[in-house]
């Protein structure tokens, strides 16, 4: 466990090449930090002072005192103070599970703001072509002198950094570990190290999954929802959460629609049964069908997001 | 699963406020989630159990309080009853509904010695 933070291993998060760390605290100061693997017989001490003290002995992790001073080292269940379960007292605490999440999407877009760039956060479950589709979708918009960066989140590898970075676009790899989504402290920490272009673009390829990134707000402009016509026409009935928050839903592969017999048709209406605002789009990330739409939405997006109103908008909000 | 990163946020949340108020162990977590939450409880107590482990958390009760889903029918202007994102309004059977309850996910009260 980090004693700065209390982060426990399941939560650390590596963006590739360091193994530096940002928390958000609880009153929003960002701490950035790294820690060297810890031993299993050691643990850490969070001393009053702040300081943090790692050591070992016998009696493992057991709670005890550390150099004198009670340091807020925690009981175990069974452990008493001549105090019986007739005293048990209760604690009105009233918070959002999510609020830390939403503290690092806020302070997320108010620097996205700042810089004047347009994030998209790209969702679909696995293998329905986000990394495809994002690869044609920046050799479109390259060539016209915008600056692009991307985000690739993934469970192990880094393979779908190595198709972005082959289009001459940067990008930087968050790999979740056990973690099934992208969390808004994770982009934080990528943008450490891949700061949103100015004036430019950010696009967030999320991980592979249609339940868990629905609930993660990451600080993005627009969701995106990539499925594709391999899956079944009944996905958004199945996944309602994530339809239910797209401002566009990507149908792709529709290269493949004659072949496999799909019904787009049914597939657009369950879309708009659970989103009816949706913007709903057919694209083909192998042949390009459909692009120029996809780009056009893109633009408009991307555009309105610049727009004197929007920017006063976020600046309330911020403010 | 992000059940599993809910939990540990949820022990997180339990562990700061217990520093704060000098508790000893943690008996029961109340907790209040939305039935449109996208929360699976059984997913989110195996999580949590995981993730109490080794901290002054370990053992504690969970205590699930759900809240139904409510919206606001666009169509015939009345607040209803929902169980799902998928239902129509059950008064008109219009699909214009803004859900306006039982999204949350929240730690209300802690038992504490
Ligand atoms: N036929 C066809 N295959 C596609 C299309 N887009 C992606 N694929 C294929 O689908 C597979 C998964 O694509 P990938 O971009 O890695 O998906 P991701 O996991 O969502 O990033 C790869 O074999 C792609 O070549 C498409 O529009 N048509
Ligand atoms: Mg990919
Ligand atoms: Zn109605």
């Amino acid at each position: 466990m980090c004693g700065t933070c209390g982060c426990g291993d399941e939560a650390a998060v590596h963006v590739e090449g360091d193994g530096e760390h940002v928390h958000v605290q609880a009153d929003g100061t960002v701490v950035r930090h790294r820690h060297d693997p810890i031993a299993d017989d050691q643990h850490e001490h969070l001393l009053p002072d702040g300081r943090v003290v790692r050591h070992s002995h016998p009696g493992g992790r057991e709670p005890h005192l550390a150099h004198g001073v009670f340091t807020g080292h925690e009981h175990p269940a069974e452990h008493h103070h001549g105090l019986s379960d007739s005293e048990v007292r209760r604690i009105a605490v009233e918070q959002d599970v999510m609020a830390r999440n939403d503290r690092a999407a806020d302070l997320n877009r108010t620097r996205f703001a700042v810089e004047g760039c347009f994030v998209l956060n790209l969702m679909s479950g696995p293998g329905a072509g986000k990394t495809t589709l994002l690869v044609r979708t920046l050799d479109a918009l390259k060539g016209r002198g915008k600056k692009l960066a991307v985000i690739e989140g993934d469970q192990q590898t880094s393979l779908d950094a190595d198709r972005i970075r082959a289009t001459g676009v940067p990008a930087v790899q968050v790999n979740t570990g056990k973690g099934c989504h992208l969390d808004a402290e994770m982009v934080m920490r990528a943008l450490a190290k891949l700061p949103p272009p100015t004036g430019g673009q950010l696009y967030i390829e999320n991980v592979g999954n249609l339940v868990c990134p629905a609930g993660f707000d990451l600080g993005e402009a627009k969701r995106a929802v990539v499925v594709s016509v391999t899956e079944g026409e009944d996905k958004p009935l199945k996944y309602p959460d994530m339809f239910a928050k797209a401002d566009v839903v990507l149908v792709n592969k529709v290269d493949l629609v004659q072949a496999l017999g799909f019904d787009l048709a049914t597939l657009k209406a369950n879309v708009r049964r659970v989103n009816p605002k949706a913007e709903v789009l057919d694209v083909s990330a192998r042949t390009g069908e459909g692009f120029d739409r996809w780009i056009a939405w893109l633009d408009a997006a991307a555009t309105q997001l610049a727009s004197p109103a929007a920017a006063a908008r976020v600046e309330a909000t911020a403010g | 699963m992000h059940e599993v990163a809910l939990a540990q946020s949820i022990v997180e949340i339990v562990r700061e406020q217990a520093r704060r108020d000098h508790v000893r162990s943690v008996k029961a977590v109340h907790l209040r989630i939305g039935a449109l939450a996208n929360v699976e409880p059984e997913a989110l107590s195996f999580g949590f159990d995981a993730a109490a482990k080794g901290t002054l958390v370990e053992g504690a009760a969970l205590a699930i309080e759900r809240t139904p889903g409510a919206a606001f029918c666009g169509a015939c202007g009345k607040d209803v009853a929902v169980e799902s994102r998928l239902d129509l309004c059950p008064s008109c059977g219009s699909a214009q509904l803004l859900i306006t309850g039982g999204e949350e996910l929240r730690v209300t009260e802690l038992e504490v010695t």
